[in-house]
């Protein structure tokens, strides 16, 4: 194993000493500031163990249609379980900070724009954080182009109310919201309260008539059957398509009896420890998810607030709150609105007048990104995937080329227009919903699943073709 | 840096894809092992630490053998062995 370099301990140390630092002195400042600490710790961790499993949900449906490795399926998959396991205990002690979503085709849809996105920009939103971290230039273009097509995309009106249905107008004027948000005019405001807030929030323990704070709601309705069952048939696939042929190749090898059920069993579980680093993320990010929830609502019930918004108003901090006095807070893992803020923020300093949408103005609004907690949460993510690459030795700056800058560009933009058609990314959307047993999330991984399908078909191609010149001068 | 795919002598190639990130290493590495004929070792050189992971797992799906790993200042430069 290559020895780890002196700097590189003395970087970790150093990044790792800057966010104690920035915990203790505003805690000293002032206590409330341990609420956005509690993001910031969570987002380290996040980091840490995406870097140490290469956890990326890009790779995971992309490899297996590419190169066949079904690695990274089994991974995500061993975290939702674990998340949603842990996320049914704080569930049904009444703790739990999560929103189900609307159900509908518009998840599908913009899981499938997404999952073209990831592969082309060549890692999901979270993956993109911690390869940023890992000194990749290319995953920070993706972030910059995630950021600035959200933070567009979400106030487009003009000429594109014109794509508008006639219904979904009506819808939203019939929600009667403030007039400064103007909802008839710009189409992601007529998209959201005139189409997405009229589709049914379906939850597997809904489904089976149980409540989903009671121990057979948490349990058995949204971890049994809206997690374990879909998880284990998902991967059964995996294995009969996939694993199955290479593992049954090495079992013939060493035996001469014909293959049975146990092998086949032991086929399964093969492929389920296949990577352990990859388990091992896994586990953690599962566990750490799910703590996250109960950390951050023990905290509001100790501030005795609702959401940070009231914490920055009493700190001083008023300005960007949405108009109904709140900010950002989903009190969860979530990657892709804190990164539409940071820019949108940016346009309204240089005089975009963009708080009359939904999404700004009524629901997330606009803080300073230093004071914003889940911006707290995406850089220290980056940073405990820095510290996590600099100490295996695989933090690297690199310069994106012309080729992969192209690439990066369009994937992040179609990323960033698939988190906000599906509310979300790939750990809101698909991660975290599915983990609580919300169909929605399901239906935005299906899609994800399809596009990733689509992306890698292009790439297939793309690459086919480059290879084709290299070769021309080769004789074998 | 553009992808270079070489032969270097009889049954050893190189594949350089130094500065792509996902999926281009791994792509490239299985459509590199699959022109090179049963017996021939290729030498990839890839700098995308997530590539290593994918890499090892499709070399083991296929029954290829990964004969050398090394790692040079964030590079990793593998050869591979076609089955």
């Amino acid at each position: 194993m290559e020895a780890v370099p002196k700097k590189n301990q003395i970087w970790a140390l150093a990044i790792t000493g800057f966010f104690v630092l920035i915990s203790t002195l505003t805690y000293a400042h002032n206590e409330y500031y341990i609420y956005l600490s509690a993001y910031l710790w969570f987002g380290f961790i996040y980091g840490m163990c995406l870097q140490y499993g290469r956890f990326c949900f890009a790779s995971a449906f992309r490899d297996l249609f590419a190169v066949g490795v079904p690695r990274m399926v089994v991974g995500i998959m061993i975290a939702t379980i674990l998340f949603s396991f842990v996320s049914a205990f704080v569930s049904i002690t009444g703790l739990s900070t999560f929103h189900a979503a609307p159900a509908g085709l518009h998840a599908t849809i913009a899981g499938l724009i997404f999952g073209v996105g990831m592969v082309f920009a060549g890692g999901c939103a979270s993956g993109s954080l911690y390869k940023t971290g890992e000194g990749n230039g290319v995953a920070l273009l993706v972030l910059l182009s995630i950021s600035v097509t959200q933070a567009i995309f979400v106030d487009i009106g003009g000429w594109f109310n014109n794509l508008v249905p006639a219904s979904w107008t009506k819808s939203a004027l019939a929600k009667k919201l403030p007039d400064v948000i103007n909802v008839g005019d710009g189409w992601m405001d007529q998209y959201l309260a005139g189409y997405v807030w009229d589709r049914p929030i379906v939850k597997f323990s809904g489904m089976l008539g149980l409540q989903d704070t009671s121990v057979t709601g948490a349990f058995f309705g949204d971890l049994f059957v809206g997690v374990v069952l879909p998880a284990a048939f998902l991967l059964l696939i995996v294995y009969l398509v996939w694993a199955r042929k290479s593992y049954l190749r090495k079992v013939k090898q060493v035996k001469s009896e014909q293959i049975g059920i146990k092998d086949e069993f032991a086929g399964y579980w093969s492929m389920i420890m296949s990577s352990k680093r990859t388990a091992i993320a896994g586990l953690f990010l599962g566990i750490a998810c799910g703590l996250q929830m109960f950390v951050i609502e023990g905290l509001r019930i100790k501030f005795g607030v609702k959401n940070a918004g009231t914490l920055l108003s009493r700190m001083g901090h008023d300005f960007g709150l949405s108009i109904k006095g709140t900010v950002f807070d989903p009190g969860y893992w979530y990657v892709t609105t804190q990164e539409a803020q940071w820019v949108g923020w940016v346009f309204q300093k240089l005089g975009w007048d963009n708080m009359d949408n939904i999404y700004f103005g009524v629901n997330n609004g606009l803080p300073n990104p230093a004071i914003n907690p889940a911006d707290w949460m995406s850089i220290a993510l980056i940073g405990g995937a820095a510290v996590m690459a600099l100490l295996s030795n695989e933090f690297k700056l690199k310069k994106p080329t012309m080729e992969l800058a192209v690439w990066a560009i369009i994937g992040g933009a179609l990323m960033g227009i698939g988190s906000r058609l599906g509310l979300g990314c790939n750990v809101g959307a698909f991660f975290v919903r599915v983990a609580m047993g919300d169909l929605s999330g399901w239906l935005f991984g299906l899609g994800m699943i399809g596009g990733a399908y689509i992306g890698v078909k292009f790439f297939n191609w793309w690459t086919e073709r480059k290879m084709a010149k290299e070769m021309a001068a080769l004789t074998f | 840096m553009a992808m270079k795919f070489e032969k270097k002598t009889d049954g050893q190639f190189l594949l350089d894809v130094t500065g792509y990130v996902c999926p281009h290493p791994q792509i490239y590495t299985k459509k590199a092992i699959e022109k090179i004929g049963t017996g021939d070792v290729i030498e990839v050189v890839f700098d995308n630490p997530s590539s290593s992971e994918s890499i090892a797992a499709m070399c083991d799906q296929i029954g290829n053998e990964v004969v050398e790993k090394k790692k040079e200042g964030g590079k990793f430069i593998w050869k591979i062995k076609k089955s």
